[in-house]
């Protein structure tokens, strides 16, 4: 059986006032595009520390394919690169000369310098190679942490909210290079609050959640788990109250627009809107529209209605 | 052994003090010598232990000029790092405990011996200092150095803001330096005060390292050499251990 990419096995981790992660476990396949979601404060960050050595797990086990995390920290680090979620620098150094000593550090050496400058043109870079990091706008040091945390060639990689604070032209490329690199046969782990980023690029996603895994699913097995669509209606005409039947249903309303919340083998399309044209109005326009993602991540994530005891 | 990435971190932080040069070799050998006009002048035509004082001063103010900037070099090195948040990128590397330990005490030491050999072939301009015993001079400026080199990178690991570091080097290391005979042989002092500075390492690293020039010290050199070699190899399990650990860097 193949090796997972990353294998993540009842990590737990205890900071003095907090309880980060809950032991959590799953795998990632090599070659897979995953996405790690949850909301802030879930975990996320930590559970990549650990991966990327920068945290030690208080239990557990942590392997990047098949070397363990502490025990084989030189392979482990070797097949991974990570792009951290603060933009963080060496003001000391320009743009190509940090990406050749960051190679370096792995042993990389100038038999890697024709890949640097692959990276520099595909990122866009190469007219700001001899830039220190400090002259460059934070769309530009984004692309830098990117390359940075390729000069090694990784298989893996752990793209920690990339698209944080970027324009869409950028997020557009981003997506874009981080594809190619997937295609390429790296595995690409994505962090992100844009869920339509995880909707568009990811295989399959897990959604971690006050330290614990609350999901993990293909995509579209876990877009399909959601039992709702919705639908728009643009309505005309003076017609006189809606029955019970459609009230029960409506999500919203503004103007003459109703949208409503349908529930999948329950309630069809066609007898809403015969409801509706027997309450005297003509409908103008119809829309459905499937449940996002972000749907779905709402409300496996929604503590709104928790008992004290609960969120305690 | 990671050579390669131990070499690379160790090139980028001689690179990273040759960039600010008139800052990390010019202001120190400049400051060094202003001491040695300033007390050069007042201790004019006194002899210390049959050396003319103005030499005397040399081969100290050259190894307090060596602890700290090595001590500088490594501590605001790390703790820049720290702060900036940069440090990951040298933690996600596979390079080892004992590789970052060496590449930074390797570069602190670069820097050590730069500042001494300035200050050195500055000061015979005025004074001639012969070096009656290299290998000595050159053993106590790698222990010496490496010692402060390595107290440098615990204070870095240690510091949350340079004012912690500031605290260490105002509070630690220039009382210990100023009070180990940099300027003074020790049997000048009253004799409590004698019995005290055995008790200093950095004593033993300044009284070695000059008798390397003069052959003449307040104490045997082997002991001198043996003293800082120990201190050195304490120092440095300490940090070696600290870094393994990944106490206070590692979450």
């Amino acid at each position: 059986m193949t090796e997972p990419a990353i294998s993540i096995q009842n990590v737990e981790k205890r900071y003095p006032s907090t309880h980060a992660l809950k032991g959590v476990s799953f795998d990632i396949r090599p070659g897979e595009y995953f996405g790690l979601l949850g909301p802030n404060g879930a975990g996320k960050s930590t559970l990549i520390s650990i991966i990327a050595g920068l945290t030690h797990a208080t239990s557990g086990n942590v392997a990047v394919l098949g070397h363990d995390v502490r025990r084989d920290f030189r392979q482990s680090r070797r097949a991974l690169g990570v792009v951290p979620q603060e933009l963080v620098y060496d003001p000391f150094f320009p743009v190509r000369e940090m990406l050749r000593i960051q190679a370096g550090y792995f042993g990389c050496g100038k038999d890697y310098w024709p890949w640097i400058d692959e990276l520099l043109e595909r990122l866009d870079l190469t007219d700001k190679a001899e830039v220190s990091m400090r002259a460059l706008s934070g769309g530009m040091k984004r692309r830098v942490l990117i390359a940075q945390a390729l000069v090694h060639k990784p298989d893996v990689v752990i793209l920690d909210e990339p698209t944080a604070g970027v324009d869409v032209e950028l997020r557009r490329t981003l997506w874009k290079f981080t594809r190619e690199l997937n295609e390429a046969g790296h595995t690409i782990v994505l962090t992100t609050h844009y869920l339509e980023e995880a909707e568009e690029l990811c295989d399959r996603i897990a959604i971690l959640d006050r330290g614990q895994l609350s999901v993990l699913e293909d995509k579209r097995a876990l877009l399909d788990r959601h039992p709702y669509r919705f639908l728009s209606l643009q309505l005309s005409g003076n017609g006189g109250a809606l029955p019970a039947s459609v009230e029960r249903l409506i999500e919203d309303r503004h103007g003459d627009t109703l949208e409503l919340k349908l529930e999948q083998g329950k309630d069809f399309i066609a007898d809403v809107m015969e409801a509706i044209r027997d309450a005297g109005y003509r409908i103008q326009d119809v829309r459905t529209r499937e449940p996002s993602l972000e749907n779905i991540f709402v409300e496996l994530t929604d503590h709104s209605h928790d008992t004290d005891e609960d969120a305690a | 052994m990671n050579w390669q990435g131990c070499f690379t971190l160790f090139s980028k932080e001689v690179r990273r003090f040759y960039s600010v040069i008139l800052q990390t070799v010019g202001a120190p050998v400049v400051t060094a010598l202003l001491y040695m006009v300033v007390f050069g002048q007042v201790l004019q035509g006194q002899d210390i232990q049959g050396v003319p004082a103005s030499a005397f001063l040399v081969p100290g103010l050259m190894m307090m000029s060596i602890i700290q900037n090595s001590f500088a070099n490594t501590s605001s090195s790390l703790t820049q790092s720290k702060i900036n948040g940069n440090l990951v990128f040298l933690l996600m590397t596979p390079l080892s405990a004992f590789e970052i330990y060496l590449a930074y005490i390797g570069a602190s030491l670069v820097r050590a011996t730069l500042v001494a050999c300035v200050l050195y072939l500055v000061t015979q301009l005025f004074v001639t200092v012969p070096i009656e015993n290299p290998l000595l001079v050159a053993t106590m400026l790698v222990f010496g150095g490496g010692t402060l080199a390595v107290m440098g990178l615990i204070a870095g690991i240690l510091a949350n803001k340079f004012d912690h570091l500031a605290a260490f080097q105002n509070f630690f290391i220039m009382p210990l330096s100023f009070l180990s005979g940099v300027f003074y042989s020790i049997h000048s002092l009253p004799e409590f005060w004698q019995k005290a500075s055995h008790f200093n390492p950095f004593f033993y690293m300044i009284d070695g390292f000059r008798q390397g020039f003069f052959g003449v010290g307040d104490s045997d050199p082997l002991r001198s050499v043996v003293v800082a070699a120990a201190f050195f190899t304490f120092v440095s399990t300490i940090c070696v251990v600290m870094l393994a650990k990944g106490y206070k860097i590692r979450g």
